[in-house]
């Protein structure tokens, strides 16, 4: 059994370096792209004063969740703001927008189709199991390889680490969308484009919404460890802090994770439910699907 | 109720679900049994044929896996027939490509389900409308065709609601309306009101009947209820393991179960309240048609060997009734005319439930007099006939002896001024009851 050895790395290794080297500059066109979408949301957060962002925030938040939310992310990022983390802070959330932004928009097709093709499902399932389980920093490797140093691998390894639930949540919801109200759309003369559009997302979204969230906290989570191969942000002063062992910097950039985390949770979660000013706006109508 | 045009023909349809469907169809028409046909395969229906008329009611009424859901799937084209055809007023729905599908179900058939299936992101009126909108009507013409329906199933003031904030008939309600407000030749309705309580159930089903007459669709409701479908059918399909093992009236299934399954099935059923007087009267014994007086009244009560007699005109339209007493007092009075001196008869009409016809018939002498819409006399229904139906054979009631008839005031006086025997007065004290009885 010594002589027994599968080749599995060095054939993945050398598949890599065929990729770079045939289709460079492919991968330089995706670079060019990705961080110039970076660039642009990261030029919009970080230009004006930290204020009016917060103050936009807040805004924001008093309308999608109520007044508790807002007054809590007043005070969240104000913390940010006082641990000198704010420009880290907008770089994160610049990186986990872009990346999560594309991870969703590729998810949530890709989980319409596993839910109305089965050959696509038994496809796509074990390729999420795979981008799911297969540990973060593994993905690194190759991006960097691709990408060179900078937010680009950040944000390819965070788009592939983070997409699986998007997939799975869809496509969960959608199967699990009520099969008479489906037969009701069909039973009228609905076109299967417009069960999707008017039965099956409606229908789906709380599901939709879940995956949605998760693909931000999983791209966050990310966004942290892209920090080793020069994403910057936060991240970058996670790694500087474990480097140099240093405790204060660690908490500080930790916790200003764990409040922007806290922010984009709840965001999220509060778009499925209808709640706050957005909600009384439209009073009267329903949250969708929680029948 | 119903024109002869028949509106919906299903025609040898088979649904085998499983991996070779076509050679456990050739197993099943080669008299193999549903459960030898393959390993993994599923005969859901079964050879199913019939024909729906416009108008009617037409109920499929099985257990749960009799197949009668699949059934109602393939009258729409939700599932495709394994074998047999489909015609909807001359369109094919079997075999047609998918566009031609939805252009049938948009305007030939739609569909109230189980468990409402209504959009619940969507007004009451937006789901109303859903099938119109479907069909690209312009948006102000669907809201006020919407608008009329919500109305006509008493939901007026609910329009701007959401289907959640409804109580389930409610809900149902909306359902209905918006299957009956896309307007099509055919209404499937799939346990519609299964999942009903009881109370609201009975209304629904009374008033899908009102609108039924109103509207005259014609309607195929699925049912595991057999009340429910004797109720409402004006035709009910049995279905048991994927074939339909009889149809007919709620009547004849009851009357006459096509075999033992069908007779242990209804055998529960509150005849009383599907059987109708049509369905177990008489011809009248003791009639007396115009000209004629009380003589010939007497006549014709003896040789029936009745206390009383229906009279009708020449066109055997009920005038009345007269009990041997009265003609006996006129005829000794000389009076030649019976038409000034007619007491009341009962009456019912022929679709009056048995159950309605207990009270009447208690307070009446006469066997209950049926007449139709002009007044003509149909039949009778005597008391023992009410009885026997309610046993489970009317027919019995046909042959049951006759009460004896009353004898006639003078022969009783007679016989008691004689005192012949102590054997005559029960007979007659028994029944000059009834005469006297009449005078309250």
């Amino acid at each position: 059994m010594e002589d027994f050895r599968i080749p599995v790395g060095e054939r993945a290794s050398e598949g890599v370096d065929w990729v770079v080297e045939n289709l460079g500059s492919l991968f330089d066109w995706l670079r060019s792209v990705f961080v110039g979408m970076y660039e642009s949301v990261n030029w919009v957060l970080s230009t004006p004063p930290a204020i009016v962002v917060i103050i936009t925030i807040v805004v924001l938040g008093l309308f999608a969740r109520g007044w508790t939310f807002a007054v809590a992310s007043a005070l969240g990022l104000l913390l940010i703001v006082g641990m000198d983390q704010w420009d880290n802070a907008m770089n994160t959330l610049a990186l986990v927008l872009v990346a999560a932004t594309i991870a969703i928009v590729l998810a949530i097709p890709l989980g319409i189709a596993a839910a109305k093709v089965r050959p696509v499902s038994i496809v796509v399932r074990p390729v999420m199991d795979f981008l799911q389980t297969m540990p973060a920093f593994v993905y690194l490797i190759p991006a960097l390889l691709l990408f060179r140093v900078g937010v680009a691998p950040g944000i390819v390894a965070t788009i592939i680490f983070a997409m699986a639930p998007g997939v799975r949540l869809t496509e969960l919801g959608i199967r699990g969308v009520d099969r008479e109200t489906v037969e009701a759309g069909q039973a009228f003369g609905a076109t299967p484009g417009r069960i999707l559009r008017q039965i099956q997302l409606p229908l789906a979204l709380p599901s939709i919404m879940a995956g949605i969230n998760q693909v931000i906290m999983l791209s966050l989570s990310m966004v942290v460890i892209a920090g080793l191969v020069g994403a910057g942000g936060l991240g970058g002063d996670v790694i500087t802090s474990l480097n140099r062992l240093d405790t204060a910097l660690g908490v500080e950039a930790g916790l200003s994770v764990v409040i922007l985390a806290m922010l984009l949770d709840r965001f999220t979660s509060a778009f499925g439910e209808r709640r706050g000013l957005y909600a009384a706006l439209r009073k009267g109508r329903p949250a969708v699907g929680n029948v | 109720m119903s024109s002869n045009e028949i509106v919906l023909k299903a025609q040898g349809l088979y649904k085998v679900f499983g991996p070779k469907p076509d050679a456990a169809i050739k197993k099943i028409q080669g008299g193999a049994p549903r459960d030898k046909i393959g390993a993994n395969n599923t005969a859901a229906v079964i050879d199913a044929s019939f024909e729906v008329q416009r108008g009617e009611i037409f109920v499929v009424m099985g257990l749960s896996g009799s197949g009668k859901s699949t059934l109602i799937r393939m009258l729409n084209g939700l599932w495709e027939p394994t074998a047999g055809t489909v015609d909807i007023l001359g369109d094919t729905l079997t075999g047609v490509s998918a566009r031609k599908l939805r252009n049938i179900r948009e305007t030939r058939v739609s569909m109230v389900f189980q468990q409402f299936a209504l959009l619940p992101h969507r007004s009451v009126l937006d789901n109303v409308a859903y099938g119109l909108e479907i069909r690209k009507m312009p948006r102000a013409q669907r809201i006020e065709r919407a608008r009329k329906y919500i109305s006509m199933v008493g939901l007026d003031g609910w329009e701007d609601k959401y289907p959640k904030e409804l109580s389930g008939g409610m809900q149902q309600r909306v359902g209905l309306a918006r299957a009956l407000a896309a307007d099509t030749d055919v209404l499937l309705m799939d346990e519609a009101f299964s999942a009903l309580d009881p109370l609201i159930r009975r209304e629904m089903q009374e008033q899908l009947i009102e609108l039924q007459s109103e509207l005259d669709k014609t309607i195929i409701f699925i049912t595991h209820d057999l009340n429910e479908a004797m109720f409402i059918g004006d035709r009910i399909a049995v279905m048991r393991d994927g074939r339909i093992v009889q149809i007919g009236t709620p009547e004849e299934i009851l009357t006459d179960p096509a075999n033992e399954y069908v007779s242990q099935f209804v055998q529960d059923v509150d005849r009383a309240r599907v059987l109708t007087a049509s369905a177990v009267m008489q011809p009248p014994a003791a009639l007396m048609q115009l000209p004629g007086g009380p003589r010939k009244a007497l006549r014709i009560m003896r040789e029936q060997q009745t206390s009383a007699c229906f009279v009708v005109d020449r066109h055997r339209k009920l005038l009345g009734a007269v009990t041997d007493r009265e003609a006996l007092s006129l005829l000794r009075r000389g009076e030649e005319s019976l038409t000034d001196h007619l007491s009341e008869a009962a009456q019912t009409t022929p679709d009056t439930l048995l159950a309605e016809l207990f009270i009447p018939a208690v307070e009446s002498v006469l066997p209950l007099a049926v007449v139709d819409e002009r007044g003509r006399l149909q039949g009778v229904v005597p008391r023992v006939v009410l009885l026997a139906a309610l046993g489970g054979e009317h027919e019995a009631g046909v042959n049951a002896q006759p009460i004896p008839p009353a004898l006639a005031p003078s022969v009783v006086e007679d016989a008691l001024s004689a005192d012949s025997g102590p054997d005559v007065k029960p007979v007659s004290t028994a029944s000059t009851v009834q005469p006297q009885e009449e005078d309250n």
